[in-house]
């Protein structure tokens, strides 16, 4: 039983939640990109919305960063540089754990917003609801995961040397879900939850951060536009 | 030179008698939808006052326009890009107006008036638009009308601060005047520089500000950007909307909503070239007082033949340039200086100019020998019920010297019709001291009191068909999510009782009463 279950979590269910996230991606931008928005809500409240916002892209920008570096950098490379495996992991729990609990704390905050002030709650659309609240869940089980269970009940385990390996594997087609059976289990339902989140992504209000306007940087201030040369929409 | 062609309007606020016709025939067009219960377009404020939303003049706050920075260039207020981005402002703007600012909107719970007898008079109470809850009005969009905020909205106008203290709460000497507001159209723009998705743009044609709705990104800038606060954050689409200038109406040759339902007959639409190569140099005119000065500057006069041959090699279709020619515009913002644009020292150039008031002064004034002195207007102008300081902080950066030779002009051209109307006398010298001869006074006089449909409106068509295919657009609506038109079967409820099987007979005896239909 343990083999067909970890073929459909670690195998046929990380694929179908990417594949989620890149169809709907593509649908989105392709055929949809004109309802895409940042969903602000900064009209109806400001004040909960300035730390709560502010925390929460922070940290979630960090604890982004953080997961690339955690899955794409292997163990044989920071090993290579003489960086001690301990050190590392200090290293990532402390800016990990600050930028977690940064986005945490953003997180709390909005959802608390969100539910209870009567102009944005009654404005806000289930997925609004559904993102707020998976947001909570995944970002408690990445926190306890490695600041509780990571160093409380199992000190020994590394996630370098299976969790990563597994995901990078992801990437070129060849999961080996044997490797996620070693690793201890809030670890592996906050992987379960991430995915889940990737899946919806696109669905929600979260495709936003897909837009960043990079383009204003460069451009010129007053953008005129000559007529018959707009995009025509569908 | 570059020439661009600008589509603008004058308001004749001597005429303005604060009905609201403009706001309420704009609302019932644009903003009648859900998300947009809160958005006037145009709206009509009573000046002084605190405006809507609260206090928008008050930069220091909001934080709108540009400002020069040390070395003398132009810089948003709220923050150049590196700015912007250093701060994390994209994640929390701080410096946009929140509902409360506007107001939030509602709706009269109507049900409660019918029904059986009962022993209470049945009262409608006031039923958030956004939340559906019960709620105390506390502001409105025209809370402080005809000065209904009396010396609080007055001490609050910014305006109102280099005003000699005096004036300000003394009520026999107590003024007002009426300050319609619609999106002014700026050639140097500020909500479209700061629009981060570059949704915003100015349309190359006529200089028209659109929103495109496709590439709205709601990061909300815009609305921070725009000094006179007039891009709205729609709650429901999460977009930023503004006034549309109706272009589809002016594409058509035909004026805005708003100026076409005016009663007073107060507003003028017409074409006017400017040189778009020297927009970023006038705007940097280092003197707030010189603005209006350097904005007139950029106009281009469409008789000069040099101008017409450049204007045609940059773009500028022939019907533009003859509209130009004829425009109402030109002829009362550049030739006869009798118009003002809003706040110049935002340094956007707005292109919705106003010609000052001036009633309150020829009331007192008219009917006092008046005729056969009429150089006694030139004191009275300067002891104006309506402070000239205050007019010059709110057209002209501050600049009494321009606003004082309107009024002038405006005054005397009254006193010489009036004298010919009453075959009185009139030394036509007087009208040379102000800039006037006895012509020009008559067909300024035409304008001003006669504006007859064709005067006021002097649009070209767009000819967009040559560019377009404009039948597919034909039934389109402008804002996303909008059903238009097909909202009746939603909200209304005789539909809605046809569609549940109620008889023809009892909708009319339950819709029809009190010679309306109630819907």
């Amino acid at each position: 039983m343990d083999n067909v279950w970890g073929y459909i979590l670690w195998v046929i269910f990380p694929y179908v939640a990417l594949g989620s996230f890149f169809f709907g991606t593509i649908i989105r931008l392709a055929f949809y990109g004109g309802n895409i928005t940042a969903k602000s809500s900064e009209l109806l409240e400001k004040k909960q919305l300035m730390i709560g916002s502010i925390l929460f892209h922070i940290g979630i920008i960090f604890v982004f960063f953080g997961h690339v570096v955690g899955i794409f950098i292997p163990k044989s490379f920071t090993d290579f540089l003489g960086i001690p495996n301990e050190v590392y992991h200090m290293g990532a729990l402390f800016m990990g754990g600050m930028a977690g609990f940064m986005a945490l704390a953003g997180m709390i905050i909005l959802s608390y917003r969100r539910f209870t002030n009567k102009r944005v709650f009654m404005t806000s659309s289930f997925s609004d609801l559904v993102v707020n609240v998976s947001f909570l869940i995944v970002i408690v089980l990445g926190l306890s995961a490695s600041l509780i269970e990571g160093t409380v009940f199992h000190p020994e385990f590394n996630y370098r040397l299976n969790l990563s390996v597994w995901a990078r594997q992801l990437f070129y087609f060849r999961p080996n879900y044997h490797l996620m059976l070693q690793v201890p289990i809030v670890f592996r339902i906050h992987v379960i939850c991430g995915l889940l989140i990737f899946a919806f992504f696109p669905y929600t209000r979260l495709v936003h951060a897909l837009t960043l306007p990079w383009q204003y940087i460069f451009r010129r201030p007053i953008v005129y536009r000559k007529k018959g040369l707009r995009g025509r929409s569908k | 030179m570059k020439v661009k062609a600008q589509i603008s309007m004058v308001l004749n606020l001597d005429k303005c008698i604060g009905c609201h016709t403009c706001s309420v025939t704009c609302k019932q067009t644009w903003t009648n939808r859900p998300g947009a219960e809160y958005m006037w377009f145009n709206n009509v404020e009573t000046r002084p006052g605190v405006g809507y939303p609260k206090k928008w003049e008050d930069e220091s706050h909001y934080k709108g326009g540009w400002k020069l920075n040390r070395k003398g260039k132009l810089e948003l207020r709220a923050g150049n890009k590196l700015n912007k981005v250093a701060l994390a402002k994209i994640f929390y703007n701080p410096d946009m107006p929140n509902l409360d600012d506007y107001y939030e909107p509602w709706t009269y719970d109507y049900q409660t008036l019918f029904g059986k007898e009962s022993k209470h008079q049945p009262v409608a109470r006031a039923k958030s638009q956004i939340t559906g809850e019960y709620m105390d009005l506390t502001n409105g969009p025209n809370w402080d009308d005809d000065l209904a905020g009396s010396d609080r909205s007055f001490g609050e106008d910014p305006n109102m601060q280099n005003i000699e203290s005096d004036i300000k709460g003394n009520f026999e000497r107590t003024f007002m005047m009426y300050l319609p507001r619609l999106c002014e159209h700026c050639l140097n723009a500020a909500c479209v520089a700061s629009c981060p998705s570059g949704a915003m743009y100015k349309r190359d044609e006529d200089g028209i500000v659109l929103v495109d709705q496709e590439r709205c990104r709601g990061w909300r800038f815009c609305m921070t950007g725009c000094p006179y606060k007039k891009v709205y954050f729609n709650w429901n689409t999460n977009k930023a909307e503004k006034c549309t200038f109706c272009y589809p109406r002016i594409e058509e040759g035909l004026p805005t909503v708003c100026s076409e339902t005016c009663v007073g007959r107060i507003r003028y639409i017409g074409v006017i070239l400017y040189d778009a190569d020297r927009v970023a140099e006038a705007c940097e005119e280092p003197d707030d007082t010189k603005l209006y000065e350097a904005q007139l500057g950029l106009f281009l006069d469409p008789n000069d033949p040099e101008v017409v041959e450049q204007a045609l090699a940059d773009g500028v279709d022939m019907e533009t340039i003859r509209c130009a020619q004829k425009s109402p515009i030109y002829k009362m913002a550049v030739e006869q200086k009798i118009a003002f644009p809003l706040h110049p020292e935002y340094r956007t150039m707005p292109m919705v100019w106003y010609v000052p008031p001036l009633s309150p002064i020829m009331n007192y004034f008219e009917g006092k020998n008046s005729i056969k002195y009429p150089e006694m207007i030139f004191p009275a102008i300067n002891e104006m019920r309506i402070p000239v300081e205050y007019l010059a902080n709110l057209l002209s950066g501050g600049n009494t010297e321009v606003i004082k030779n309107a009024l002038y002009k405006l005054a005397m051209m009254r006193l010489y019709m009036r004298a010919r109307t009453s075959g009185k006398d009139f030394d036509a010298e007087k009208l040379d001291r102000v800039g006037l001869t006895e012509d020009s006074a008559t067909s300024l006089y035409r304008l001003l009191a006669i504006a007859k449909y064709e005067d006021r409106f002097v649009i070209p068509q767009s000819k967009k068909e040559k560019v377009a295919p404009v039948a597919e657009d034909q039934g389109g609506l402008g804002f996303e999510q909008c059903n238009g038109c097909a909202l009746a079967p939603v909200h209304g409820s005789m539909l809605r009782k046809a569609k549940a099987g109620e008889s023809t007979k009892d909708i009319y005896a339950e819709s029809f009463y009190g010679g309306i239909w109630r819907d």
